[in-house]
């Protein structure tokens, strides 16, 4: 079974009826106790970081969590999942996270030189909202018999910078090339919205279920 | 690179989808879930339900609608139509809309804009505006003539007014100002129906289009209008909008998504094919 963390307003039905659709087991769970018998853990999230961070360590999610990072359980982060796994985050003033991985989470600029416009910079438009191609780093497990440059579903107006090249597994490009997925041993986070992101996410869901399974 | 997006628009009306689907092969072609899939597989980048229930039970359905779609398509939805506070947001995000659009209720009340996006996030809330233009018609812009309408200048700026209550009360509102500051309060995105192109299927209003697109730093979604593929195609490169929304040519199975992005993609608008 995957446990996928309620880390509280977030829509999590989409997440759960996903592994639903591919056959894998898969329950939103409300009590931190429940994340040790699960066989993966998906850490969602949507909304601002400070209030996830504090969402999770008041329903006492952050010790558990931890503990089962260590032991080398399959967890998946998505969006905001991503980003908690981070040192700090400049979103809304300067924040702490989980700091498994070295590095912060930054906003998109809003303007970036760009040598084709009039006064030689580009608007972006933030939230980067939409679907983006996820250019693999190397080979992710997860990612199996997903073609590389593929198309993901995004919506987010921050972006992670790890300190460690290494951990990055797949970049995009919005203005700027941005880490769009990380993986670190028993650890994936994906920036975009796999549970959004049509049989493609739903492909990338049943290679994580598989992976935590076995 | 990021793509440009193709939106069907489905209404809903008591649950069901009121306008026709080209999917003829569909069990219930009235069924707003089993609609939502077949656009999942065509690979729709996103679907907007627009309720236009008018019973004192629309929030009980349309809630069932959202919860029963989001099961079965894994597509990102946007729901609109008789929003009217916070409640009614966190109930259709928690059944799984992704975004929601507020219209009336925003021109009544700014600030529920404001409250929405600090309590969900700005990447929810669409700003949906019905713009009407005045003033008179510049020759061959795509949309209707209107002689009621007593024109202004000659050489003036075209303008648009905003109307609420499905179209059918003026505000006093300037379109592009209204845009603006909806985003200053926190929208994350502006859906922008042109209420003169709307139906006509002849083309989108590009100089509303391109007026919004070019104000705001929040995408911008095109809306009414859309009668070919050629008018997809301008209202992304002539109107600058980041996505094209359309509700008849899908339906009726004129064009299918598939063939439109085709389309747009030989014309070099990145899109996902």
């Amino acid at each position: 079974m995957i446990a996928i963390i309620d880390s509280g307003i977030a829509n999590l039905r989409s997440v759960e009826k996903g592994f639903e659709k591919v056959g894998v087991a898969a329950r939103v769970v409300k009590e931190p106790r429940l994340l040790r018998d699960a066989a993966g853990i998906v850490l969602p999230g949507v909304g601002a970081f400070a209030d996830g961070i504090a969402t999770l360590k008041a329903a006492g999610f952050i010790e558990p969590l931890m503990r089962e990072i260590e032991s080398g359980k399959a967890i998946l982060g998505i969006c905001l999942g991503l980003h908690f796994l981070f040192s700090e985050s400049e979103e809304f003033g300067l924040h702490k996270g989980l700091d498994i991985l070295r590095g912060r989470v930054r906003r998109f600029p809003e303007s970036v030189p760009s040598p084709v416009s009039g006064d030689g910079t580009l608007r972006l438009k933030i939230p980067h909202m939409g679907w983006n191609q996820v250019h693999l780093q190397r080979e992710v497990p997860i990612l199996k018999g997903i073609p590389d440059g593929s198309y993901f579903y995004f919506v987010h107006s921050y972006f992670v910078e790890p300190d460690e090249r290494g951990v990055i597994a797949g970049i995009t490009e919005y203005g700027i090339r941005f880490t769009s997925m990380i993986w670190r041993d028993n650890l994936f986070a994906t920036q975009f919205h796999p549970e959004k992101s049509q049989a493609l996410g739903l492909q990338l869901l049943a290679n994580f279920g598989s992976l935590a399974e076995r | 690179m990021l793509a440009r997006r193709i939106i069907p628009c489905l209404d809903v009306k008591d649950g069901r989808v009121v306008k026709g689907t080209r999917f003829v092969d569909l069990r219930d072609a009235g069924d707003p879930a089993e609609v939502a899939e077949r656009y999942d597989r065509d690979r729709a980048d996103e679907l907007v339900f627009l309720d236009i229930t008018a019973s004192a039970e629309r929030r009980k359905i349309l809630i069932e609608v959202v919860e029963k779609t989001a099961a079965m398509a894994f597509t990102p939805l946007t729901v609109g139509g008789g929003i009217r506070d916070v409640d009614d947001i966190r109930a259709l995000l928690l059944a799984g809309a992704d975004k929601v659009s507020l219209n009336t209720a925003a021109v009544q009340r700014p600030n529920l804009i404001r409250e929405a996006a600090e309590r969900f996030g700005s990447q929810c809330i669409v700003l949906a505006i019905d713009a009407k233009r005045k003033g008179i018609r510049v020759q061959g812009s795509g949309f209707r003539e209107r002689p009621d309408h007593e024109p202004s200048t000659m050489n003036a700026e075209p303008e648009w007014e905003v109307y609420i209550h499905g179209g059918r009360t003026p505000t006093g509102l300037d379109a592009v100002a209204w845009a603006d500051q909806g985003v200053s309060l926190g929208s994350g995105e502006i859906l922008l129906t042109s209420m003169d192109c709307d139906g006509t299927r002849e083309g989108y209003d590009l100089d509303l289009t391109a007026a919004v697109a070019e104000q705001v730093d929040v995408p911008v979604i095109a809306s009414g209008g859309a009668g070919t593929v050629e008018h997809l195609y301008e209202a992304l490169a002539i109107g600058k909008a980041d996505a094209a929304l359309a509700a008849s040519i899908f339906h009726f199975g004129e064009i299918s998504v598939p063939e439109a992005k085709t389309y747009l993609s030989q014309r070099g608008i990145p899109v996902r094919l």
